[in-house]
């Protein structure tokens, strides 16, 4: 992975993470169409959002689904001291059901995404890493979504 | 249909129903499309459903709001945006919505989430997530929050990250073997 600040991309990176952050061309060709509204060839398209992604600028060219609506999820947090932050940090990332696990400035310093298929799952995990970590997990559900979820408006200058 | 200014609340919103082939689309999809000529084409030899259906059945979980939204997922940190914070607001029970709407009306705001409080290690309940170009630049956006809501009075914390030490998407479903691996492992 080689990260590039987003100063240096090109006209065309730009203007793919301007314009369909939010809505793909539903056809069956949308890259040829993407290619089309910005006046490119479709493997330039295809190249560079294979690039994006190869770099990690982008993550993938996919759905953001609704919070709750096919599986369940949890935010929880840990917290660790200090000195067993990685190896705690490392008990936590081993689960195939947390996708985002992040130190942060606070007591509390470890806090972890949990998603599984339902409930049950998440609880099975939160209570295998709270057994194996020796440390108490607070768990806090989302209970309401207040963001209208419109993409991120990426500041050029 | 969603309402765009109406929150999502867990557990009383209109159930989805998914069929069994709507889970193998999801499981199909959550990762990302691939980047090919025809990538609704791939996905439905993967799944066993023609392209038509996975482009109808794709619109259809927009239209009832599954899928929030699909297209190109930014890395904030990779594109610059180097500093992030879970700003962390400890809101009267009643004034939440209020707050919350306006909390998640700005595009800087990347999620707006009421979660409950565990009194005594935790007392807040609304948590948003800000990324900026460097600290400076997210806690000045803090200051743009505190003001054009009205949250002087708001006890708030906020919690920069440190370390990263994992950040990919939700899987939901665990992915099926597709068939060419099925029939180069049988």
């Amino acid at each position: 992975m080689n990260p590039r600040p987003q100063t240096t991309l090109s006209d065309l990176e730009r203007a793919l993470l301007d314009r369909f952050q939010q809505q793909l061309p539903l056809s069956p060709t949308p890259f040829a169409d993407m290619a089309k509204q910005l006046g490119t060839d479709e493997e330039t398209v295809m190249q560079t959002l294979a690039r994006l992604q190869a770099e990690g600028a982008i993550s993938r060219v996919g759905p953001v689904f609704r919070p709750h609506s096919i599986g369940a999820s949890t935010l929880a947090a840990i917290a660790v001291p200090p000195e067993r932050l990685e190896e705690v940090a490392e008990i936590v990332n081993s689960f195939d059901e947390v996708n985002h696990n992040y130190e942060r400035e606070h007591q509390l310093n470890l806090w972890f995404v949990v998603t599984a298929e339902d409930g049950v799952a998440v609880q099975r995990v939160l209570h295998a890493i709270s057994e194996r970590a020796g440390l108490p997990v607070l768990d806090l559900p989302m209970l309401a979504d207040f963001h209208i979820n419109l993409g991120f408006s990426l500041q050029w200058n | 249909m969603e309402l765009r200014n109406a929150p999502t609340h867990a557990g009383c919103g209109i159930p989805t129903l998914l069929d069994e082939a709507d889970r193998r689309l999801v499981a199909a999809i959550q990762e990302g499309l691939p980047l090919v000529h025809r990538p609704y084409a791939v996905i439905a030899e993967r799944i066993g459903l023609s392209e038509p259906e996975v482009i109808r059945r794709i619109a259809q979980l927009q239209a009832v709001g599954t899928v929030r939204r699909m297209g190109v997922i930014v890395r904030h940190h990779e594109l610059g945006y180097r500093a992030n914070a879970m700003v962390v607001w400890d809101i009267p029970d009643a004034e939440v919505d209020s707050f919350g709407a306006c909390l998640g009306s700005f595009d800087f705001v990347t999620l707006c989430y009421r979660r409950p409080r565990r009194l005594p290690e935790w007392r807040y309940n609304l948590f948003t997530m800000i990324h900026g170009r460097d600290r400076t630049a997210v806690l000045s956006r803090v200051e743009e929050l505190v003001e054009r809501c009205g949250l002087q009075a708001i006890p708030h914390e906020v919690l920069f990250s440190r370390r990263r030490f994992k950040q990919r998407g939700a899987r939901y479903r665990r992915q099926l073997p597709s068939p060419a691996a099925a029939m180069v492992a049988g």
